[in-house]
């Protein structure tokens, strides 16, 4: 079924194209080749991809073979954003309107190193869109912590559990007035299609972010993958939403629950990854109430943006 | 100075089938054609055909598919040596 505003609705209806090629690089059950072949989808061949130094770089495959069938720009961790100025000022030069650049980095790349690079280019209203795929850590490494680990869990390089809460990249996005940002998740791949598409139809700086998890980083059976993703939206771990023009919105199931729908509990969603099998009570305890504070943060948000008087 | 050009190639890191540990099967008789199992597979490896087609030459055995099936219509089995 196709909705009146072009909107995909339902998974049968997206296109057959498929543009991220069989016999590639990446583990068992990756997040990110489901990611990259519904954002791919959306995006069409008209793209040139631009990629740090990430698990995607390896997941490419080796010299002289490439697993992605589209165009890709691979350049050093901190450098993406920068690349992708470059594309974006070489499209322009050249008149090739059609052609989106397109960074595909993880959060290690965006949150951390390559951050200062990319607040340049959405300052500068870049010509691109800027994916952040995030999976919550430096897997291609070894998993080792990043900005993005949420408190509480275990990397290689907070062994005890992470002390300190995650950061949000979204919302220092928010702070440089782009005309769209949008989060996304896997395990709804309309939403993420529709999303990438609409991107793709705006002209300047666009931001998506879409959480990633990782079996082996996070320490859960490959199999479960979406089911996890899903998992994170239901118990308010991850929130789904758009802002275009500044004007915010929420969507699927997170607008659900700011419309009164109950949050699962997030032990449902921890208690599956080894990553948090250590947590003391009072950790977990932090984080619900971290969480809900989150959440009345959000419901402010919502009603702000849905009061009549707006 | 000569610059490294990768091309696409299915297959560029060989034949992953190898690397299946469970082998997913499909039960025609229970599917719905909900598409789920194409969407989420992280291997592109099943293809739409009538039915859902999968590749075993490339599949790696993760399970996704069968785990998010709706009617249990993928299984998986211990892949046979
Ligand atoms: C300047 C620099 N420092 C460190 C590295 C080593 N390095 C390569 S990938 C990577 C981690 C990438 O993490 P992230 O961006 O989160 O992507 P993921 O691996 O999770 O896909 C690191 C530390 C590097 N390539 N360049
Ligand atoms: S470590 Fe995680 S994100 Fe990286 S390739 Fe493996 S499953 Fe994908
Ligand atoms: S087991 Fe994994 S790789 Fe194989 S077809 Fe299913 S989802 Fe794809
Ligand atoms: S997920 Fe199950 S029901 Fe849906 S198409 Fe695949 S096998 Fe058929």
């Amino acid at each position: 079924m196709v909705s009146f505003r072009g909107e995909i609705v339902a998974i049968k209806d997206l296109p057959l194209d498929e543009y991220v090629l069989k016999g590639h690089a990446a583990c068992p059950g990756c997040p990110i080749t489901i990611a990259l072949r519904i954002a791919l989808k959306a995006l069409g061949k008209k793209t040139i991809l631009v990629i740090p130094a990430c698990c995607t770089a390896v997941i490419e495959a080796l010299y002289p073979k490439t697993a992605f069938n589209v165009p890709i720009l691979n350049i050093a961790f901190e450098a993406s954003a920068a690349g992708a100025s470059g594309v974006a000022s070489a499209l322009k030069m050249l008149q090739q309107k059609d052609i989106t650049p397109v960074v595909w980095a993880g959060d290690g790349g965006s949150y951390d190193i390559g951050l200062q690079a990319l607040s340049g280019a959405l300052e500068r209203g870049t010509n691109f869109i800027y994916v952040c795929y995030n999976n919550q850590m430096y897997s291609n490494t070894g998993i080792q912590r990043s900005g993005a680990t949420p408190y509480g869990a275990w990397t290689t390089t907070t062994w005890t559990g992470k002390k300190e809460r995650q950061k949000e990249l979204a919302e220092i996005v928010m702070a440089h007035h782009i005309p769209y940002i949008a989060t996304a998740t896997i395990a709804y791949p309309e939403d993420l299609f529709n999303k990438m598409k609409k991107a793709k139809e705006i002209k300047g700086s666009r931001y998506i972010e879409i959480l990633a998890p990782c079996p082996p980083g996070w320490r859960f059976d490959m199999s479960k993958t979406v089911e996890m993703s899903k998992l994170a939206v239901e118990t308010g771990a991850w929130v789904l939403y758009e802002v275009v023009n500044g004007k915010m919105e929420f969507n699927g199931y997170s607008k659900r629950i700011l419309e009164g729908k109950e949050r699962k509990p997030v032990e449902e969603w921890l208690k599956m990854q080894g990553r948090f099998r250590h947590l003391k009570e009072e950790e977990l305890a932090k984080i619900k109430e971290m969480l809900d504070e989150k959440w009345k943060e959000y419901k402010k948000l919502y009603s702000s943006e849905t009061s009549p008087d707006k | 100075m000569k610059t490294a050009i990768s091309y696409p190639t299915v297959g560029a890191m060989g034949k992953t089938g190898t690397w299946r540990v469970f082998r997913p099967s499909l039960d025609r008789e229970k599917c719905i054609k909900c598409w789920r199992c194409w969407i989420f597979c992280p291997d592109s490896a099943i293809s739409r055909d009538e039915y859902p087609v999968i590749d075993y030459e490339y599949c790696k055995g993760c399970g996704v598919c069968a785990n998010e099936c709706p009617v249990n219509a993928i299984e998986m089995g211990r892949e046979e040596k």
